[in-house]
């Protein structure tokens, strides 16, 4: 095949991954946009195999069949609650691949030919996309080890975090020199590697930094930077497609990560810097205003039934407990006797409800709630003024109104939910314990609150069960 | 133990303890024996049967049932027997327990000779007015009756419709209802009102309360007046100075020559009902309003009302009933039945059939005016209030106002970015340009492609972003050909994983997808 049609292939291939980002911003469109992105991989794919690789077709073949069983399996197996896991660890695997194909890049001197800025500017290339590769595999693994609680979700904050980061940085900005001015000689393999393990321990330290909260933001920043990796390989490479491609993943994942910090009225960089929730101001004894005025109230699951059986607008608000305890398929089934019942029953979404973005959409939609009654926070909190029984599952920091009302809280300015506004809210959580800001939750003790405590996924069955009977 | 149920004999009391279905909930869930005096039930609507069948005694004679009870349960409080020509005082003995209405600060008297009886009293008007309390809060129940009742009781003596029509006998207009005291029979009134279709304002001199009002689609009237706050203790109104009840006169003289119907609810705790209503403002009213002053029984709001009669003057319908939630007696009976359950139940942890006065528990503590033959009453003063005074108003957090940019911070973005490609222009060769402009275009498309994803397609975004990201699989393709062996592996290891990327990220993206649905 002609060097021409390889470059088409790749052009056609690069505006289809184009269009698969941009078919998946509709639920319309989704699906078509999925099935753009295949095609373009498949085109970009077979134009390399059938016009670049000249030898090695046995190995190639069956490491591509490996791999697809394997990822196969995978989708097929995995729960919709482990799915931020699951994007984790496939976030390892494209850091990985980019050190192994920097590593084989050098070892093979396929740039020999080069000299002076050109030679420069390749070993640069290499070097970022090693680094950020290395930085994107560790980091992913941490994060998977975190989200599958392998590991505690809390923040690891060693002393003086802030400066080892910046050695390491200074470290890797030494080698980078070091390894230009060695690779001159066709040497700096030594500082490649040595490079590679400070990429490595960033990366560990950078995520183990960052407590479970902050995990969409993790996530969506190592999807970014996985494509940031994939854009210096292209760079190395001299491959335009992979630039594209690389590009696009990571500005979506840039974008995606401004979204949820913005969801939580955090900067960027606090939540890289790690150490959300464990500033002494929020575990030392809250200011004043902080402090709760009342009592909580509890409830059984008998009450809560009547109480949704006799509302007419009936708002539930899921956050990670929900996940936990796998309790979305109940609650799809409440939300149907309510419906049958003639009552209007909605979903209220906070941005970074859950571990990733968009989690619960996904766990909603895998119990079959029609995601047309699942609404977004901004397009819903005007309406709780209507709403007679609002039901929050297993959430608290992103339904607390000290978000509002104390200037002095550690999520003070984060946009929240406002079920307070509505007539009577019913939280299901398992103890009074703080959520995962640690800030306590003057929700709970509003007079037209209720606590339902139980695991989320038992108390919803019993919730169903008096439902059915009423 | 055995709770007995006498009928109540206050003149034109309708009303009854305990409903079948609240006794059958004591039986079965408390292990409480019930019995009840025959007849009790009869003017709520409930026979003799219905408790029958709900497993409780009926006992015929009311001297057996006082007798054999270790608790009464009543709603009105103890008072001269009419048949039996006895005090109910004397019937009671020492060991027993009353629970009713009491209103201890009035019945002085009353709770003396309780005491000499050596008996313990709970009285349902002192629950404390605590979050923990309100299920068992028998005065809310009763004033949301009442308020209820008193929009019914306006209606059957105004002569025109609630809401406005217009019909092809020509249009009627809404009539238009002021509620003044927004309590619990207030807010009660204004929902009544307003779903008959009326124009409804209320006023209140507690400014919290507006929210309240609003929230049910009222008008709340605000005084021209520097504000002045006149929420007491307990969720009741004070008494307030002397200018601010001017103002507020004017406001009703207003609004009294506008309005169709007004309804009074306004009380002081321990005082006289504070007069709102002169007679100089019910002379200006429109012929045929009407007045519903549910204050009749302290002397009304306003003057001209008296106490259980329906007066008219001066063209208005003054209405003193002072016994409206006698006057819906079933639905009165059933949730004064459910507010003395809820206290039973606080009452007998162990749900045993026996009852323990807990001192320590603030609401059982609050509702106990007599132990065992010793004033308990008043209690200290409760930790909370229930609906607690805002403190000094917390400054919500504050919106950063949003400057316009300077010309410089607009451009500032644009300044250093040209400086930055100035620099790669200077410094990179030829051949890295073309790859340049594809990587920032690049990122520019990615921007303002991914800037409107829906947030509900968040995660299959991601993870078919991770399987394109995936097309780093070429750089190891590129490789895999080499001729060095470990070049080879190290390629085709990165195949591997690769493709396990592309195939799972896909794939799982697709099953995401499928279930999304409408």
């Amino acid at each position: 095949m002609s060097q021409g049609i390889v470059t088409v292939s790749y052009i056609g291939a690069a505006v289809l991954c184009i269009l698969a980002l941009g078919g998946l911003s509709h639920q319309e469109s989704a699906r078509r946009g999925n099935y753009y992105g295949m095609i373009g991989m498949g085109i970009a794919l077979l134009a390399t195999i059938l016009g670049v690789v000249e030898d090695n077709f046995f190995i190639l073949i069956v490491s591509i069949a490996i791999g697809s069983v394997i990822g196969l399996q995978l989708a097929k197996k995995v729960q919709m609650t482990q799915m931020p896991e699951l994007v984790a660890i496939l976030h390892s695997g494209v850091g990985m691949a980019a050190v192994l194909v920097g590593f084989a890049s050098f070892m093979g001197h396929a740039a020999g030919n080069l000299t002076g800025a050109e030679k420069t500017i390749h070993d640069v290339e290499t070097y970022l996309g090693i680094l950020i590769g290395a930085l994107t595999f560790s980091g992913s693994v941490v994060a998977y080890l975190k989200l599958s609680a392998t590991i505690g979700g809390k923040p690891l904050l060693l002393p003086a975090r802030h400066w080892i980061n910046l050695g390491m940085l200074i470290a890797a900005i030494i080698l980078c020199f070091v390894f230009v001015e060695q690779s001159e000689s066709g040497g700096g393999s030594f500082a490649l590697i040595l490079m590679t393990l400070i990429g490595f321990a960033f990366g560990v330290h950078m995520v183990m930094a960052i407590g479970g909260a902050d995990m969409p933001v993790v996530i969506s920043m190592l999807n970014s930077y996985s494509g940031w990796a994939a854009a210096a390989t292209g760079f190395m490479l001299s491959n335009d497609l992979l630039i594209v491609v690389g590009a696009l993943v990571g500005s979506s994942g840039a974008i995606l990560s401004y979204i949820m910090c913005k969801a939580m009225n955090r900067k960027f960089l606090a939540v890289i810097a790690g150490g959300f929730g464990n500033k002494p101001t929020s575990t030392g004894a809250p200011a004043g205003a902080a402090e709760p005025a009342g009592e909580a109230v509890s409830i059984g699951a008998e009450e809560t039934a009547e109480m949704l059986a006799d509302a007419k607008q009936v708002m539930i608000i899921p956050g990670y407990g929900m996940a936990v305890a796998q309790a979305q398929h109940v609650v799809f089934e409440i939300t149907n006797v309510l419906k049958d019942k003639g009552i209007n029953v909605r979903f209220g979404i906070h941005p970074v409800a859950g571990r990733m973005p968009g989690h619960m959409n996904v766990l909603l939609a895998e119990a079959k709630v029609p995601y047309d009654i699942v609404f977004e926070m901004d397009e819903i909190n005007d309406d709780f003024p209507d709403v007679d029984v609002s039901i929050v599952i297993g959430a608290n920091d992103i339904v607390n109104p000290a978000a509002q009302d104390v200037p002095d809280s550690p999520i003070a300015g984060m946009p929240v939910l406002e079920p307070w506004n509505g007539k009577n809210t019913i939280v299901m959580k398992r103890s009074m314990a703080t959520g995962y800001a640690g800030v306590d939750n003057p929700l709970f003790y509003k007079e037209n609150t209720r606590m339902l405590f139980g695991d989320a996924k038992e108390m919803l069955d019993n919730v169903l069960a008096s439902l059915k009977t009423l | 133990m055995r709770l007995g149920i006498p009928k109540e004999i206050h003149e034109g009391e309708k009303r009854v303890a305990t409903t079948p279905e609240v006794a059958e909930l004591l039986i079965k869930k408390l292990g409480f024996e019930v019995a009840i005096e025959s007849g009790a039930g009869e003017r709520a609507k409930f026979t003799d049967d219905a408790y029958a069948e709900a497993g409780v005694i009926v006992v015929e004679d009311a001297k057996t049932l006082w007798a054999d009870s270790d608790i009464i349960l009543k709603v009105r409080a103890p008072e001269t027997h009419p048949e039996l020509c006895v005090d109910e005082v004397e019937l009671l003995k020492e060991g027993q327990t009353l629970i009713s209405f009491i209103w201890p600060a009035q019945n002085e008297d009353l709770m003396k000779r309780l005491a000499a009886k050596k008996v313990t009293v709970l009285a349902m008007d002192s629950v404390p007015r605590i979050s923990r309390a309100q299920k068992m809060d028998a005065l809310s129940s009763m004033s949301n009756i009442a308020g209820y009742r008193a929009v019914v009781e306006a209606a059957q003596h105004f002569g025109r419709f609630f809401t406005g029509q217009i019909t092809a006998a020509g249009k009627i207009p809404p009539a238009k209802v002021l509620v003044i005291g927004v309590g619990v029979a207030g807010l009660s009134a204004i929902g009544v009102a307003k779903s008959m279709g009326a124009i409804v304002r209320a006023f209140d001199t507690r400014p919290e309360v507006k929210d309240q009002v609003e929230s049910m689609n009222a008008d709340f009237l605000l005084l021209d007046f520097d504000d002045e706050d006149g929420s007491g203790e307990g969720g009741y109104a004070k008494v307030m100075s002397e200018e601010f009840i001017k103002a507020e006169m004017e406001l009703f003289a207003r609004q009294a020559m506008e309005v169709d119907i007004i309804i009074t609810t306004a009380l002081i705790p321990g005082r006289p009902a504070p007069e709102l209503i002169t007679e100089a403002m019910v002379e200006t009213m429109k012929e045929g309003s009407v007045i519903v002053d549910l204050a009749a029984e302290r002397g009304g709001n306003c003057k001209l009302t008296e106490a259980d009669k329906v007066v008219v003057k001066h063209g208005v319908t003054l209405i003193g009933y002072t016994d409206l939630p006698s006057r819906l007696a079933t639905q009165s009976s059933q949730l004064y039945g459910t507010n003395l359950r809820h206290l039973l139940t606080e009452l007998s942890p162990e749900k045993n059939g026996e009852i323990f006065v807990n001192m320590e528990d603030e609401a059982i503590r609050g509702a106990t005016v007599i132990k065992e033959g010793e004033i308990t009453w008043p209690p200290p003063a409760p930790k909370l209030s229930a609906a607690p005074k805002p403190q000094p108003k917390i400054k919500p957090v504050e919106k950063k106002e949003e400057k316009p940019p300077s010309l410089l911070q607009r451009f500032l973005p644009f300044i250093i970015g040209g400086f930055a490609l100035l620099i790669v222009g200077l410094g990179a060769p030829a051949s890295f340009m073309p790859h340049f402009t594809v990587f920032v275009l690049a990122c520019f498309v990615g921007y303002m492609v991914v800037w409107n994803v829906a947030h509900s397609l968040h995660t299959p975004l991601m993870s078919v972003t991770n399987a394109i990201s995936s097309i780093i699989i070429i750089g190891a393709l590129l490789q895999v050909s080499s001729p060095d062996g470990a070049i080879k592996y190290i390629a085709a290891f990165a195949i591997l994983i690769t493709s396990i990327n592309i195939v799972g990220g896909f794939a799982v993206t697709q099953r995401m997808l499928e279930m999304f649905r409408k």
